[in-house]
């Protein structure tokens, strides 16, 4: 029967389309997917550009021009050293970019691994998974506090003290995956002809988790922003001197009823970036896992 | 029914065993001597030594765990660096602003966020609809303490309703108690709405392709009692998790709130135990919030026998 199927599939490829072609076709085709991914290009094109965006230096103190409202000169106003909002901004796209990927990416390759393995090795499985019910227990920021008060402040510490709580949400995903692909008839018959475990998982089981994990990675991409602007916020996170969003609206606490547009402006530039993000995630959903998308 | 209540409140104890042990190495694990971040910065060599001593920081791990979990199950959590209090009397101290700002929060964002759901899924593909879901996607992407600045803004210092910062404990009246929970309610419950309004309008629009509920139309009944009594009952089990899954959320919002709108709950303890380094402090903050978290969800797990009798174990 498997001959025979990749019979008339060999037979029709030379008109039709592979399916992941087709898939990306349906992907680059949703307005979700159009308008999150350009938004979030443009604010990636600022990050970069930064340099030559960014009228003044972002770190350039000039005590004459403290806490002045948003003017031609200092667009969005300056902060209480008199450094320029709107290249503070500019720059913190920078780090916010940085975090998001790396947090996404760190957290999917981990809980990828650990979920591939706990999902296919029985005796692990019950441990593994009463671990991450424990770690999902703590709630996320927390467990961030605490990871980064005792290893001091620093890019580093931040994005492990993000990824950690988002791993056992990735791992669920994997796990029941492989718990449903594991259960298929091509699995049986891969095992039936004596295929070793690794290349199982790699051949067959690692394919079906790449939708999934991509749906879930740009949301965990979006909440890691989120953490870190809320961490450098509470004074808990990339240390105060690094132009960060979250840290340039923790300057802004104190004098927020003299001096807003600290405030503000970084946070109109956070939010339109996480809404590109989730609105990205939610068009990704909707092409590439239908199933879900009908649920929510 | 009991033989489930009894078997998932066990359920509870390896969760929280594993919340414990976490806890505990987190500490004796990370770079540095734990006798000397517990001791603060300003600590001298006999006072991390005097620590070190007190604590059984010098005998073998397993040792310390046990005497560690002990004291944990008598409620001794440890004394603060930095007041020099124990940590079970601050968080007591601190319990009321939070547990009045949790609970506003979860009553208010409920009441507005089921009824909005289920009008979303009635009305599906309205305007009424279309605005639930642009709400949800904000509601995700506004960081929280935004929220609260721009409330701030506008009904405290343009429009001048109601004040900017602090707290008024119950006992001192109920109005200026409730003033000043509006606008950190109003803040909190922006996300919560956003989270529960969703999860209702896709519950409610998957029961109302139901066979069941074209049945209860067809046999005439009003359009409320179909919504009610036959789409949101059968929606109840997804909107009832997520509210339990949200409290996480909503620990994570408390945290910002009460430093957006200086409240002196738990969360501003949180974040001035973080600024000191007051480690103890954190670590009893840590078992609380994730103690209150696992128990409100065992809560809402018996809570579904009620609501779905349909479910048994």
């Amino acid at each position: 029967m498997t001959m025979l199927a990749t019979e008339t599939a060999t037979l029709s490829t030379p008109k039709a389309v592979s399916p992941a072609m087709r898939t990306l076709r349906q992907v680059m085709r949703n307005p979700a997917v159009i308008a999150g991914g350009s938004l979030i290009a443009l604010v990636t094109l600022i990050g970069l550009a930064a340099p030559l965006l960014a009228s003044a230096d972002p770190t350039e103190i000039n005590p004459v021009f403290r806490l002045k409202a948003p003017s031609g000169e200092h667009w969005l106003g300056t902060d209480l050293f008199g450094r320029d909002i709107y290249a503070r901004v500019v720059y913190g796209a920078r780090i916010s970019l940085v975090i998001g990927i790396t947090v996404a990416t760190l957290s999917l390759a981990v809980g990828l691994t650990i979920g591939l393995v706990a999902g296919y090795i029985r005796w692990l499985d019950e441990i593994v998974m009463r671990i991450m019910d424990g770690l999902m227990a703590i709630p996320g920021i927390l467990l961030a506090i605490a990871l980064i008060a005792l290893s001091g402040a620093s890019l580093t510490t931040v994005i492990v003290a993000i990824t950690i709580p988002d791993i056992p949400r990735v791992v669920r995903l994997v796990r029941a995956v492989v718990l449903t692909i594991r259960e298929e008839p091509y699995v049986e018959a891969a095992i039936a002809s004596g295929t070793r475990l690794p290349w199982i998982l790699i051949r067959h089981v690692l394919p079906n988790t790449v939708a999934p994990l991509i749906v879930q990675g740009t949301f965990i991409a979006a909440s890691a922003i989120l953490v870190e602007a809320i961490l450098s916020f509470l004074g808990a996170g990339i240390p105060p001197e690094v132009p960060t969003w979250g840290n340039i609206m923790a300057e802004g606490r104190v004098f927020f009823q003299i001096a807003p547009w600290i405030i503000f402006f970084p946070g109109l530039f956070l939010a339109f970036t996480v809404l590109a993000i989730n609105v990205l995630g939610d068009g990704l959903r909707d092409t590439l896992d239908p199933r879900i998308a009908k649920r929510l | 029914m009991f033989a489930f209540i009894a078997r998932r409140t066990l359920a509870v104890i390896p969760v929280l065993g594993v919340v414990a042990v976490f806890v505990f190495l987190l500490l004796r694990l990370s770079p540095g001597d734990p006798a000397a971040i517990l001791a603060g910065e300003t600590a001298r060599p006999e006072d991390i030594e005097r620590i070190r001593a007190a604590l059984g920081l010098d005998k073998p791990i397993w040792t310390q765990f046990v005497t560690w979990l002990g004291a944990l199950l008598q409620g001794d959590l440890g004394i603060s660096i930095h007041s020099r209090v124990p940590v079970a009397t601050l968080i007591a101290q601190r319990l009321e602003p939070t547990l009045a700002l949790a609970s506003t929060t979860i009553v208010a964002s409920v009441l507005i966020a089921v009824p909005l759901g289920v009008i979303a899924a009635w009305q599906h593909g309205s305007w009424i609809d279309r605005g639930v879901m642009v709400l949800s996607v904000l509601g995700f992407s506004v960081p929280v303490f935004v929220v609260g600045y721009l409330l701030i803004y506008g009904f405290a210092m343009q429009l001048q309703w109601l004040p900017v910062q602090g707290y008024a404990p119950i006992g001192k009246g109920l109005w200026p108690f409730a003033e000043r929970l509006i606008l950190p309610t109003a803040t909190l419950s922006f996300i919560y709405v956003a989270l529960i309004a969703r999860i209702t309008r896709a519950s409610v629009l998957e029961v109302l392709a139901e066979d069941y509920v074209r049945t209860a139309h067809a046999k005439g009944l009003p359009e409320h009692r179909v919504l009610l009594r036959h789409a949101l009952r059968n929606a109840a089990v997804p909107i009832v998790t997520v509210i339990g899954i949200g409290v996480a959320l909503l620990i994570s919002g408390v945290v910002v709130t009460e430093s957006v709108y200086n409240l002196p709950g738990l969360g501003r303890l949180t974040v001035d135990a973080v600024l000191a380094r007051d480690y103890p402090t954190i670590q009893g903050l840590i078992l609380v919030f994730s103690g209150a978290y696992v128990f409100l969800n065992l809560l809402i797990d018996i809570a579904y026998t009620a609501f779905d009798p349909r479910i048994r174990y």
